[in-house]
């Protein structure tokens, strides 16, 4: 299965592509609005996210959350409020 | 070390997926929130029991032990589940169609026995799986499949219902309101006694679109929109129109059916 990842100093953003459904959840409800639409196609025919702004990403879990698919995930490298 | 997998996967049957709901449907994000909600408990001790519909098919996702019953008999399957190993935390995850239509009466009587059971339904307004039917959780003048000028019969409170059953924790969310779900989720694992979750959600395919939505995500910001956090109301206002009225209802102390059979054994 494809996995596309992207790292900033906060933590890794991961996504598996074959599972997004392109409902567009994760895309919308970003609070810093880092998300796209991406122009590639999944096996199914959806375009799945992509992080376009790798920097803007806070790794909040929003869209790890609102996903129904488990498709999007965060892995966070420090916890929120210490420093590393 | 950056650990690859999703957090939920330990909790998912990953073989199973992508599972079979549409783009933008709300159980995906509803099913996310109750693992979200079991981790942390000790698996072998969790049953999960689910029956027919869209709804149903998350027993086969969930890597607990899971059963998938007949048509709106999960309430009396877990009933027996329940009774014959009392240490078992058991999930009745359905839909409206399943619990509330078919499985009415099951429900009823499980809240009025307070059975430790944890029911959750997901209540999308529509039999999705069958083709847009009405339900009895259709709103008022909603188009479906059988109803294409406009539904003329009054909806189920479920919520209210389960209230006047006497369950003794009843809660309310949307889908959009995770965080609180989650949280509304772990305590009715851990409650003793029937507890109830409503999830108000979206169906897109069968509901949206012959409702003025384009697609799940515009049902699911109008749900939030619509959605006023109220605790404890009165529970004569808590039906859905205009306002979905979601918090925490119900939440009582009363003896559960368990105590009351130890106590004559």
């Amino acid at each position: 299965m494809s996995m596309k990842s992207w790292q900033n100093q906060r933590g890794f953003l991961f996504l598996k592509e074959e599972r997004c459904k392109g409902c567009g959840f994760c895309i919308d409800l970003c609070p810093k609005k880092v998300l796209r639409q991406s122009e590639v196609m999944n096996a199914k025919g959806y375009h799945p996210p992509e992080l376009y702004d790798v920097e803007g990403c806070i790794m909040c879990d929003i869209c790890t959350e609102i996903c129904p698919d488990f498709a999007i995930y965060r892995y966070r490298s420090k916890e929120r409020g210490k420093n590393a | 070390m950056v650990p690859q997998e999703h957090p939920l996967e330990q909790l998912l049957r990953s073989d199973r997926m992508p599972h079979i709901w549409c783009p933008g449907c709300g159980l995906g994000t509803d099913l996310g929130c109750y693992l979200r909600a079991l981790s942390g408990m000790d698996l072998d001790k969790v049953a999960f029991v689910s029956g027919i519909g869209c709804s149903g098919r998350a027993a086969g996702y969930v890597a607990v032990d899971s059963f998938h019953v007949t048509h709106g008999r999960g309430i009396p399957f877990a009933i027996g589940l329940k009774v014959a190993n009392p240490e078992l935390t058991v999930t009745v995850w359905g839909g409206d169609g399943d619990i509330f239509a078919i499985g009415g009466n099951h429900f009823i009587h499980a809240a009025r026995r307070n059975i430790e059971l944890n029911v959750i339904c997901i209540n999308n307004a529509i039999y999705g799986m069958t083709g847009g039917q009405v339900a009895p959780s259709t709103p008022l003048r909603a188009k479906t499949t059988t109803t294409p000028y406009g539904n003329y019969e009054h909806p189920f409170n479920f919520s209210y219902m389960a209230a006047a059953s006497g369950a003794t924790y009843v809660a309310r969310w949307t889908t959009a309101h995770t965080k609180e779900l989650t949280k509304s989720m772990r305590e009715a694992l851990e409650w003793k006694g029937f507890s109830f979750i409503e999830v108000i959600s979206m169906c897109p395919t069968t509901f949206g679109r012959r409702n003025g939505f384009a697609d799940g995500l515009e049902m699911l910001k109008d749900m939030k929109a619509r959605s006023e956090v109220k605790n404890f109301p009165d529970l004569e206002d808590t039906d859905i129109g205009e306002k979905i009225v979601v918090g925490k209802f119900v939440e009582k102390e009363k003896r559960s059916y368990l105590e009351e059979v130890k106590q004559w054994r």
